[in-house]
């Protein structure tokens, strides 16, 4: 049995213009200790997915209109809110993009750490405090005893994140859900946290849900990719598998979008753009989401969804042709 | 004499007054650019990398003398741009463009897109009445991948990629020679940045543009450049050649800065040179060289004497004393 098995999920929101389908029939399985990459632009349904899981959207104008969330076996989605917060930190916890806004600005970092500390296990303020000075010690904060009574102001923004982390393994999740983690930060910080993340998962052997839309990132950090597309998967693979034998023509335009530096002027040529934008998730189209802005695309594209189908060993995509790779 | 390059930069420095206290004094100064020079041919890109506060688009900004340098010279095409007066810098306007990061926060949501793209044309008289300019402005249009129909609307009905073409068709309403690109498509996605990267090459092309390519994305910036200038802490630490810069770095900042960049291909396997710590403080930066409390090849030497740019390669500098 999977972790975490979530099947056919649909998360819709209401707004003026009517219902937007913002995750529209999502199946992702993470297993335990497994890295998963979920990767997509910006409205792919990649963030809400994630809070999903954690039931951490706002209902309303938010709805889980469809689908299963099962943890361990067990459905999250009719759980009632304590039962939701006796699962999140302690079973699955989150860390989000924006180190910036993402603390509480008037709390100590030690007390924000040592919070779902005293909250799950139990512990008293002193033994919760100590844990916290721990946890910065494992994200190798220097000097944690002194750093525990700081503000998160008197933190830079790799800090942060790094404090984030400590609340977020602080109670020793099963699974972390990495939310854009290392977004905002530049990119030798960025370097510090990915190397950091993978260290603490390696020692603490919990699964990570990595959501990103950067393809480098995914390529170095995760075992598994999913990539999805206007609030669809459409294609899942082994990491060596997806970016050796990219299936679908979303994953091949979003792989040869991107300027490489790796390689040299001789294999340097126009990068390959995916024309047009993403549809409206308002009464999306009938048939394949990215027909659109497809260059392979035929007539029963656009008649009905494509199904992901099997192609290789864990690797399936949504695509009805049999495209080159 | 040869014809003298497109734009000068020498010895540029903004230091940002900090005021505190009950009579707002200046307590201190955040040293944003701390002496930068370049040179940039006709027709050439130059790529501007570094970190958040590394002072790239404070460079930027100096050049186009949107904001006042507190010292140092920038000479375009041989005159002293901070020397010219109201009347001389509305005819700079003309000859340097900025096309800046959020398509969301340059282009006025009052305005229509036929306004945000005419506006130039019409303060600087650049065609004939009403007509003209509607002429002109669908033809600007239609050379950034939009349609005339476009024209009559505001610019929230844009997504972000096509609100950056709009930034850039007013950018070249006026027929800049001289184009600052800051963060130009840092906020798009990658099927989008790909999008406007191509278009940005296109139109260097068929323009004959010259581009200060500003951006944090390494991958990005080599793509699009001829050079690549790093800056780290307000100053030029390397330039060279986008190729070279990147098979051989001489400065140890940019040989990290390089190897923290995640590429695409899980097959790659890299070593990565992970560096300790946070950027320091522009307002205290450190003595000497600025890069030495990171450095992991510093020496006493490099705590009290900052390097100068030095040529190691033809066309490649690096201020370090212990290069590569």
């Amino acid at each position: 049995m999977a972790l975490l098995e979530i099947q056919g999920l649909k998360t819709h929101f209401k707004t003026e213009d009517g219902w937007l389908h913002a995750v529209d029939g999502v199946d992702i399985a993470i297993d335990r200790g497994e890295t998963v990459g979920i990767v997509g632009e910006s409205g792919c349904g990649k963030s809400v997915t994630a809070k999903t899981v954690l039931k951490l959207i706002d209902m309303p104008p938010g709805k889980i209109v469809a689908g299963k969330v099962l943890w361990k076996g067990r459905d999250l989605v009719p759980l009632p809110p304590e039962a939701m917060q006796k699962i999140r930190a302690k079973e699955i916890s989150i860390i989000f993009q924006e180190p910036m806004t993402s603390l509480n600005p008037v709390y100590r970092v030690g007390e924000q750490i040592a919070e779902s500390l005293r909250l799950h296990e139990g512990l008293s303020r002193k033994d919760a405090l100590d844990r916290a000075v721990e946890m910065l010690k494992l994200v190798r904060i220097p000097t944690p005893e002194r750093r525990v009574n700081d503000y998160p102001h008197q933190f830079s923004g790799g800090m942060r994140q790094r404090v984030m982390i400590a609340i977020a393994l602080a109670c020793k999740p099963q699974l972390v859900i990495a939310d854009e983690p290392t977004t905002a930060l530049d990119v030798t910080i960025q370097a510090q946290i990915l190397d950091l993340l993978g260290r603490l998962k390696d020692e603490m052997g919990m699964a990570v849900m990595l959501i990103t839309h950067a393809m480098g990132v995914v390529a170095e950090v995760a075992q598994r990719v999913v990539v999805m597309y206007a609030g669809k998967v459409v294609e899942e693979a082994p990491v060596r598998e997806l970016f050796a034998h990219p299936r679908h023509p979303y994953t091949q335009g979003l792989i040869h979008s991107i300027p490489r530096i790796d390689l040299d002027a001789r294999h340097k040529v126009r990068l390959e753009a995916i024309p047009g934008t993403v549809p409206k998730l308002i009464d999306p189209p009938e048939g394949c989401r990215f027909a659109a802005r497809c260059k392979h695309v035929r007539t029963e594209c656009r008649q009905a969804t494509p199904p992901l189908r099997e192609v290789a060993s864990g690797h399936r995509v949504a695509c009805i042709l049999d495209l080159p790779t | 004499m040869s014809v003298p390059p497109l734009l000068q930069v020498k010895g540029l420095k903004k230091h940002f007054p900090i005021r505190g206290g009950l009579l707002r004094r200046v307590v201190d100064h955040v040293h944003a650019v701390d002496g930068v020079s370049f040179e940039l041919a006709a027709g050439e890109t130059l790529g501007v990398v570094g970190e958040s506060g590394c002072g790239k688009s404070t460079t930027g900004r100096c050049v186009l003398r949107l904001i006042e340098p507190t010292a140092g010279e920038v000479l375009f095409e041989g005159r002293d741009v901070g020397a010219m007066g109201p009347q001389e810098l509305r005819g700079l306007a003309r000859d340097m463009q900025i096309i800046f990061q959020d398509p969301f926060a340059s282009l006025n949501p009052r305005m229509t897109v036929a306004a945000i793209v005419g506006e130039g044309l019409v303060i600087h008289k650049l065609a004939d009445g009403p007509r003209a300019i509607e002429e002109r402005v669908v033809q600007l249009l239609e050379t950034v991948g939009l349609s005339s129909d476009h024209m009559r609307r505001y610019p929230h009905e844009f997504s972000g990629g096509q609100r950056q073409r709009i930034g850039i068709a007013r950018a070249l309403a006026v027929n800049p020679k001289l184009v600052v690109c800051d963060e130009a498509v840092s906020a798009l996605d990658v099927s989008i940045q790909a999008q406007v990267i191509n278009l940005l090459e296109d139109l260097r092309e068929q323009f004959n543009l010259t581009y200060i390519f500003i951006a944090h994305d390494l991958s990005v910036v080599e793509h699009i450049s001829h050079r690549v200038a790093v800056m780290y802490l307000g100053r030029i630490v390397e330039v060279a050649p986008s190729r070279d810069l990147y098979t051989s770095p001489r400065h140890p900042y940019t040989e990290a800065l390089l190897s923290a960049v995640p590429i695409p291909d899980p097959t790659v396997a890299r070593k990565r040179i992970v560096l300790e710590g946070d950027v320091p403080s522009p307002i205290h930066p450190p003595k000497g060289c600025h890069f030495h409390p990171r450095c992991p090849r510093a020496q006493a030497q490099c705590k009290t004497d900052a390097p100068v740019l030095r040529e190691l390669a033809p066309g490649h500098v690096a201020a370090c004393h212990f290069p590569n």
